[in-house]
């Protein structure tokens, strides 16, 4: 099947799951209106009308019925609740068990009537619950950003620099400066005029170090790189300058892929500990544009460690720093 | 050094804490002679803004002298000794926003610009005692302030004017102005003013400076509406009178043609039960505002008109008149204060004797007694309109 094509069938799996949700909405609003408004029908056909508690109960699923039907009827995300409302067939279930088991006779024909129907609409429920939230393939914004196979992760940035590309990239190919702006990196070291040694932080305290070499560049235009050799992290990427509309500034866009160690599991832990890749480059840019048109970065009493500023989360009062606060430094 | 600092909501409490350091090389150090508690202040104590942290100082309207500067900082634009008032918003003067005079947007200033996009959708620039959303600097409600980019934004005071004269060209002065200047107004034009707190009161100046036929305030503290009344503007107290119907009285059936919002996102109002639906929802916080001048700015604005807001919003608000706003043709301008932008302009107008900013002043105390001042500054007792403190 072409991109297209799949991307299609997908829109049209989403939409037919989209229709049935709305469709559940509708039906738990019903019942739940039912069930507030004429309680002792509902209690009279469903052959509880004898029990004092189905006073309490019927009025209560009624109330949580509404709650699906809220939920169904005005999120664009039905998934969570469709699960919402598988959640509530079992408790119906359970307590429709309960039910049966204390009755005879005709009550008992009449719950078991309705436990029938209870269990077709669980089975459409629990269809259409994994359904809405089978992981989407296209069309998010966070899979235009990255595409994932294994470990193996691609991510974009840009920002604009109100400096001339001839500049930012003369900055940027003095790879020694990477550092000064890119949060994990602890050293770059040109060994040659296209080769360079990397070493960086890694989550858990680990450091990494790589061997890089430019594959390609254009003066003031272009800079692609990949890791050589064994790299503990294989990457590579692309950062072109290009001269923004207003004459005067630069815009960065670079283009990045690395294999993170672990693979998918490893990136997931490695999120789950705060190191949000998409983040950290959007942020490893925002203070190089920092570097380029002021300086320096940018340090408050907040966040005053520089480029390590995101891991001090939450951070430390906006208040003077001792000395001692300022001897511990960025260990802190 | 002592500090006036956040603690928790409703709670504000002087303590000891650290001299401040130059953490950056264009830094300078300022011995705050003069400081002040602003109304925006009152939304971080209220605990409507969030990512305040207990110990943050508070504080974005000071002035005083340089003590310290970076090696970074321009000798020629600042030196120690200077005497200086230090915008709120802190700037680069480098980036695209800045280059545009859109001080308070600056792309460089804030170091939780992270947090601020996820809020706003793109940063906003940093801001002195502010919460960590704008950025986490220390305020200026102490007796020193480490202040960021000491080149761009504090103005020099070389001649004789009092602090007093000159303190609010940090932030009220100018936010007014800006409220008034954003109306484009025409020498036919009735502009009404929401809110008669001090950033009112120089909307309202503004205003006539500006060169409006008629000035309208709009609040229901009749001491605050008086004090609009002696600088010659029209008084409305809402709880005494139907807004909307007074407004057409004053304009001849046409509506105020510029309508400024000052009040922002706690206010009150007369209709009571609006009023409780904007509190019930702001304290569930499913809407962060309590959006009833912005309500009323719009739907009294004359068609064609201009509705200009001053006054703080931070987040999500219910029941936007949007259908006023677009079938009548309205616009809406907003803005934090781009400060810098307006300090000299707004100086020479003082030097003139066009503006006099001591008129909002009623109590003076010491740094000490900040806690007294945001008390009678949120309950607006004492006929309180702004609290100075002296470090």
């Amino acid at each position: 099947m072409t991109r297209l094509a799949t991307r299609e069938a997908v829109k049209a799996r989403q939409d037919e799951v989209e229709r049935r949700g709305r469709g559940l909405g509708w039906m738990s609003l019903g019942l739940g209106v039912a069930q507030l408004a004429a309680s002792d029908t509902v209690r009279r056909i469903s052959g509880v009308d004898d029990s004092p508690t189905s006073r309490t109960v019927v009025p209560l699923v009624g109330a949580r019925e509404l709650v699906h039907a809220a939920g169904l009827l005005t999120s664009r995300r039905k998934g969570i609740w469709t699960w919402t409302r598988v959640v509530g067939d079992a408790m119906d279930l359970a307590a429709l068990g309960i039910a049966i088991a204390h009755r005879g006779g005709r009550r008992r024909r009449r719950l078991v009537g309705v436990t029938g129907v209870i269990v077709g609409i669980t089975v459409v429920d629990l269809l259409t619950a994994v359904q809405a939230t089978r992981p989407e393939r296209t069309g998010s914004v966070r899979a235009a950003r990255s595409s994932r196979e294994g470990g193996s992760m691609e991510l974009t940035a840009t920002t604009t620099i109100r400096r001339p590309p001839p500049e930012v990239y003369a900055f940027w190919r003095d790879l020694d400066n990477l550092p000064t702006f890119m949060a994990h990196l602890e050293e770059v070291r040109a060994t040659g005029d296209h080769t360079s040694h990397w070493s960086a932080s890694a989550p858990f305290g680990k450091n990494v170090e790589w061997d890089a070499e430019i594959l390609d560049e254009a003066t003031g235009e272009r800079i692609a790189w990949r890791s050589t050799g064994n790299a503990d992290v294989p990457n590579s990427g692309t950062v072109r300058f290009v001269p923004a509309p207003d004459g005067v500034s630069t815009e960065v866009h670079i283009v990045m892929s690395y294999d993170i160690p672990g693979g998918a599991v490893g990136k997931a832990v490695a999120k789950y500990f705060g190191e949000e890749p998409h983040q950290q480059l959007d942020d490893d840019l925002r203070r190089l544009k920092q570097v380029l048109e002021t300086g320096q970065v940018v340090r408050s009493e907040g966040a005053p460690w520089g480029k390590r500023a995101r891991k001090e989360f939450p951070q430390r009062p906006a208040q003077p720093l001792s000395d001692s606060d300022l001897a511990k430094g960025a260990d802190a | 050094m002592r500090a006036n600092t956040w603690t928790g909501r409703n709670k504000v409490k002087v303590r000891d804490v650290p001299d401040p350091r130059l953490l950056n090389d264009r830094d300078a150090i300022v011995r705050i002679t003069s400081t002040a508690i602003c109304g925006s202040d009152l939304h971080l104590v209220d605990g409507y803004v969030p990512t305040m942290q207990d110990g943050d100082v508070l504080g974005h309207e000071f002035m005083g002298e340089v003590i310290e500067v970076g090696r970074g900082v321009d000798s020629g634009r600042l030196r120690v000794g200077d005497r200086v008032v230090v915008p709120f918003p802190i700037a680069c003067g480098a980036c695209g926003a800045c280059a545009a005079e859109l001080y308070s947007c600056c792309e460089n200033s804030n170091p939780n610009a992270g947090i601020a996009e996820k809020m706003f959708g793109h940063p906003v620039a940093g801001i002195f005692g502010y919460s960590h959303l704008t950025g986490g600097f220390a305020g200026g409600q102490a007796q020193y302030a480490r202040v960021p980019f000491a080149d761009v934004g504090p103005l020099k005071i070389e001649s004789d004017l009092t602090d007093e004269q000159v303190l609010f060209l940090s932030d009220i002065l100018p936010t007014g102005y800006m409220g008034a200047e954003m109306c484009d107004i025409q020498p036919t034009d009735v502009v009404a003013v929401w809110g008669a707190g001090p950033v009112g009161q120089f909307a309202m100046d503004s205003a006539r400076v500006l060169g409006a036929a008629k000035v309208i305030a709009i609040d229901k503290e009749p001491y605050r509406l008086q004090m609009a009344e002696r600088a010659g503007h029209t008084p409305v107290n809402f709880e005494e009178v139907d807004v909307r119907s007074r407004l057409l009285e004053l304009t001849g059936g046409r509506g105020p043609d510029k309508c400024i919002d000052a009040v922002g996102m706690e206010a009150s109002h007369g209709s009571t039960p609006l009023y409780a639906y904007d509190r019930v929802k702001q304290a569930v916080r499913s809407e962060t505002e309590r959006p009833h001048a912005l309500r009323q700015a719009i739907l009294s604005c004359r068609s064609g008109g201009i509705v200009s807001v001053i006054g703080v919003y931070g987040g999500l608000l219910d029941k936007f008149p949007a259908g006023a706003w677009m079938n009548r043709s309205l616009t809406l301008r907003t803005g934090q204060c781009h400060v810098q932008r307006y300090m000299k302009p707004l100086l020479q107008r003082i030097e003139r004797g066009e503006i006099d900013p001591t008129r909002v002043i009623t109590h003076t105390l010491p740094l000490d007694d900040a806690e007294r001042g945001f008390e009678i500054f949120k309950n607006k007792q004492d006929n309180c309109e702004k609290v100075v403190l002296k470090p």
